[in-house]
């Protein structure tokens, strides 16, 4: 019998570079409070948001993708052949054939890499790193291109204020390499399938509703021991986290999580919510470019993040930041 | 097995915590919308601490029949085992 060969992969995956791409149309509550029922105060309170970005027409999810991926690129410093492998992100493609990574990657010079979109709702992006950070272990890829990118504007139904005040545009990305040394723990992830009504886009709709009472109270009980399984697979423990990013989905989750968790005081809690909304898939490399831009984070340090939504599904990992 | 009168006390503790009610205002006949001004999701922050201290489960249907302080308490009452 001939028998299967494998190849030997890296030791570990790090992040080389990121880059994060902001709609131009910055939307303020005060401008919402013209259009629909709602004000400052409520949306401040509920969930955070001061002001959001909405992508216009030319800020389509492969535009916003080839922005933040090519920031991503440069900061890496890798060259654009030296790229394999492309895992984008998105819970807002309108058009499901063909899916946008593959032209993403050519409109950022890739040369046929393995490429593929990639749907976990607003856990895209830690589940695209993860499968990025094991093709890296197992020698499938040796670089890859991590994107997730959102135009939740064009799924939102702008007369419902429960969610036209949240959802929001925008795009993020790194870029891994093999490493030996491991900049990135293994993945902590799962799904809770059982509510998989709490946030869709209903049969013969073509906008998303959420069960926002519900998703509160899954995100605040059952998501710490994801967090804490995070830490644990990555042997590391709450007091050598700096950065905690978790998805930008609600200020009070947010919040409520970093209280659980038994954080040194001076750890950084993203609360890029505040500035961009809820962006989906996008918002954890959002948030890590926002605070790394600002100086709050800086590189080498060890981040905690989290993505978890529609499905529902959850993923976390450890990460050092570039 | 709680009293009605540890039920309050507990509920009325709860209210402090989460929504920084003052104790004293925490009475049965309290809207927790109208009244005290508590928000949808500071009602799930409060379904889960009532879980929590008192061993009942409040599902999400059954939180949206919870309007006062006393609809609490009387479904904490049936419900603790």
């Amino acid at each position: 019998m001939t028998s299967i060969q494998l190849r030997q992969g890296a030791p570990g995956a790090q992040i080389l570079g990121i880059g994060g791409y902001r709609p131009r149309r910055r939307v303020t509550n005060a401008e919402l409070e013209t259009v629909m029922d709602t004000n400052d105060e409520w949306i401040r309170t509920r969930v955070g948001i001061a002001e959001r970005r909405w992508a216009s027409e030319d800020e389509s999810l492969v535009e916003m993708s080839v922005a933040a991926g090519g920031k991503a690129m440069a900061a890496s410093g890798l060259a654009a052949d030296q790229v394999d492998m492309v895992v984008l992100a998105s819970a807002s493609l309108r058009v499901p054939i063909p899916g946008i990574g593959p032209q993403v990657a050519h409109r950022l010079g890739i040369p046929r890499p393995g490429a593929f979109d990639l749907n976990a709702g607003c856990a895209g992006f830690c589940y695209a790193l993860g499968v990025a950070n094991d093709a890296i272990r197992t020698g499938s890829a040796r670089n890859a291109l991590v994107v997730g990118v959102e135009r939740l504007t064009d799924v939102t139904d702008m007369t419902d204020r429960s969610t036209a005040v949240i959802f929001a545009d925008g795009a993020g990305a790194v870029v891994l390499g093999a490493s030996d040394e491991p900049g990135i723990g293994p993945v902590a992830w799962g799904s809770d399938g059982d509510q998989y009504s709490a946030i869709e886009i209903a049969a013969g709709r073509s906008t998303m509703s959420m069960a926002g009472q519900a998703v509160y109270r899954w995100a605040t009980t059952r998501l710490t021991e994801t967090l804490v399984e995070a830490m644990e697979k990555a042997g590391v423990g709450p007091r050598d986290i700096d950065v905690f990013a978790p998805h930008q989905a609600n200020l009070r989750i947010i919040e409520s999580m970093a209280r659980k968790l038994g954080f040194r005081d001076d750890v950084v809690v993203a609360k890029d919510i505040v500035q961009s909304g809820n962006t989906s898939a996008a918002s954890i490399p959002l948030a890590l470019t926002a605070l790394l831009e600002s100086g709050e984070a800086k590189s080498g340090d060890l981040a905690l993040v989290l993505g978890y939504g529609a499905g529902l599904t959850f993923a976390g990992q450890v990460i050092r930041l570039p | 097995m709680s009293s009605t009168q540890e039920i309050q006390a507990g509920v009325a503790e709860i209210l402090e915590e989460v929504a920084g009610v003052t104790p004293a205002d925490a009475t049965p006949e309290k809207s927790f919308t109208d009244d005290l001004d508590v928000d949808s999701l500071s009602m799930v922050e409060i379904a889960t601490a009532v879980e929590d201290k008192f061993g009942v489960a409040i599902p999400d249907d059954e939180l949206g029949n919870i309007k006062t302080v006393g609809d609490a308490i009387s479904y904490i009452e049936k419900n603790q085992g």
